[in-house]
C-alpha cells in the first residue's frame, strides 16, 4: 500500500490537483490537535456547570465553540445524556460517521463489521465485549448516524467527585464513555 | 444499494476487538492517504456522498476483506477514474501521463485549519415539513440500486418522529450527480421489537436519521 499511495500522491501532485505541502498540516491536526480531549472538556464542564449542560444538550455545536478549545465546530453536533435509567450508544451502521471534531478520528473497532453489525441489535453484547455491564433496568438507546448529524454521549458524572475542578473531572472522561461503549473512570482510577 | 456496507443487524462478524492505546494512524501510508483524500475533497471534485457510494460499490469480497483506509484508497482510485481526473494507467506508471484538468481550487497549507471542520449540510426548505415530533411514521420499503441512507434493517418499519433536524442535502440524489435536492431530516425512533422481533431486548430503542422521502404516515 505504501507504494500505491506514493504513486497516487505523485500523480495528483503532477496533475496540479494537490499541494503536497498541505498534507503534513492535515496529518498533524489529527495526530496532535483534534481528539477526545475536546469532548472531555465539554463533558467535564457540563458536569460542573448546569447552564453549560443545558446549552450543550440544546445545541452542542454552539456550546462546544464557547469552550474556546477549537475555532470552529461543524454543524449538527448533538449531545445525548445518560441517566440511571437510560444509556445511549452511538454507531454508524452504513459507514463510519463519528463526531470527529470533538473525539478525533474513530478507532478501528468503531469502523469494524462486528461493531457496525451488532450495535443496533445486541448492544448489551457489545458492551460485554468492552467489559461493561449495565443494570438490567437501564434502557438502551442506540443512535445510528445515518445522516450528517453527529452524536456525542454525555455520560453520568461518577460519584465521589464532589468539588472536583473541571480539569480534574476531564481526566475521568474516556473516549469510549462519549461513544457509549464505556463508562467514565472512577475517582480511584485517576488518583 | 443493498450492499455489504449496510450491515446493521447482520450476524457472524464476531466480537468487537478494541486495540489498547490505539494510534490515530497505523502506518505512514494511512496518514498520507487520509490527507490526500481531504485535499482532493477540498477541490470540490466530489461530495462526501459520492465518496461513500464509490466505496459501497467495491466488490463485496473486497469491501469485507480490506482495511478501512484501503477501502478509502480503492474508492478514491475508482472516483479518479470515473471523473477522468486520473487513470489507472497513470497510477500504475506512478506519474502523470496526461495533463491534469482545471479544478476550482487547491488546498494550500494556510487553508488547512479551515478545512479540518465539517461544512454545513443544512439548506433552505422548499416546502414545510410534513411530519412533526410525536408523529407515527412508517419507513418505505425501498431498494434503490444507488446510494441511500435508509438502512435495510429499518425499512418498512413503524417508528415515532422524535426530532426535526432541519432541511439537509439529500444523499440519495447528490451521490449520483442529481443535485442536493434538500429534504427535511428527522430522528425517527423504533422499538427494538419492531426491528428485530420477539427476541429483541424489550427496552431497546434504536433511532435513525431519516430524510422525509423515506417516510410515510403510519
Amino acid at each position: 500500500m505504501q507504494l500505491r499511495v506514493r504513486a497516487l500522491e505523485t500523480v495528483l501532485t503532477e496533475k496540479g490537483y494537490i499541494d503536497p505541502a498541505a498534507l503534513d498540516p492535515i496529518i498533524e491536526a489529527y495526530e496532535t490537535k483534534i481528539g477526545p480531549h475536546i469532548g472531555a472538556r465539554a463533558v467535564a464542564k457540563a458536569w460542573s456547570d448546569p447552564s453549560f449542560k443545558r446549552a450543550l444538550l440544546d445545541d452542542a455545536t454552539k456550546a462546544v465553540l464557547t469552550l474556546g478549545v477549537v475555532n470552529r465546530v461543524g454543524d449538527h453536533l448533538i449531545a445525548v445524556e445518560n441517566t440511571p435509567k437510560l444509556h445511549n450508544m452511538i454507531v454508524c451502521t452504513l459507514c463510519s460517521c463519528y463526531p470527529w471534531e470533538v473525539l478525533g478520528l474513530p478507532p478501528v473497532w468503531y469502523k469494524s463489521s462486528p461493531y457496525r453489525s451488532r450495535a443496533v441489535n445486541d448492544p448489551r453484547g457489545v458492551l460485554a465485549d468492552f467489559g461493561v455491564t449495565l443494570p438490567a433496568d437501564t434502557k438502551i438507546r442506540v443512535w445510528d448516524s445515518t445522516a450528517e448529524t453527529r452524536f456525542i454521549v454525555l455520560p453520568m458524572r461518577p460519584g465521589g467527585t464532589e468539588g472536583w475542578s473541571e480539569e480534574k473531572l476531564a481526566r475521568l472522561v474516556t473516549r469510549d464513555s462519549m461513544i457509549g461503549t464505556g463508562l467514565p473512570k472512577t475517582p480511584g482510577e485517576v488518583a | 444499494m443493498d450492499g455489504v456496507h449496510d450491515m446493521g443487524g447482520m450476524h457472524g462478524f464476531g466480537k468487537v476487538e478494541a486495540e489498547q492505546d490505539e494510534p490515530v494512524f497505523h502506518s505512514d501510508w494511512e496518514r498520507r492517504l487520509y490527507a490526500l483524500y481531504r485535499a482532493m475533497s477540498f477541490t470540490g471534485v466530489w461530495t462526501i456522498d459520492e465518496a461513500r457510494f464509490a466505496r459501497e460499490r467495491l466488490p463485496p469480497d473486497v469491501y469485507l476483506s480490506s482495511s478501512y483506509y484501503k477501502k478509502w484508497e480503492l474508492g478514491m482510485e475508482k472516483q479518479l477514474a470515473e471523473t477522468g481526473l486520473a487513470g489507472p494507467d497513470e497510477l500504475a506508471a506512478g506519474h502523470a501521463l496526461r495533463p491534469g484538468k482545471a479544478l476550482k481550487r487547491k488546498l494550500t497549507p494556510a487553508e488547512v485549519p479551515n478545512t479540518v471542520t465539517r461544512g454545513s449540510f443544512a439548506r433552505p426548505a422548499k416546502a414545510p415539513a410534513r411530519f412533526k415530533p410525536g408523529d407515527r411514521v412508517r419507513t418505505k420499503n425501498i431498494h434503490p440500486a444507488t446510494h441511500t441512507r435508509l438502512p435495510r434493517y429499518a425499512r418498512g418499519r413503524v417508528g415515532v418522529v422524535e426530532t426535526l433536524r432541519g432541511c439537509h442535502v439529500f444523499p440519495d440524489t447528490v451521490a449520483i450527480g442529481r443535485g442536493e435536492d434538500p429534504q427535511w431530516l428527522y430522528t425517527v425512533r423504533f422499538d427494538g421489537r419492531e426491528l428485530w422481533g420477539e427476541s429483541a431486548e424489550p427496552s431497546l430503542q434504536v433511532s435513525i436519521e431519516a430524510f422525509e422521502p423515506y417516510l410515510e404516515p403510519a
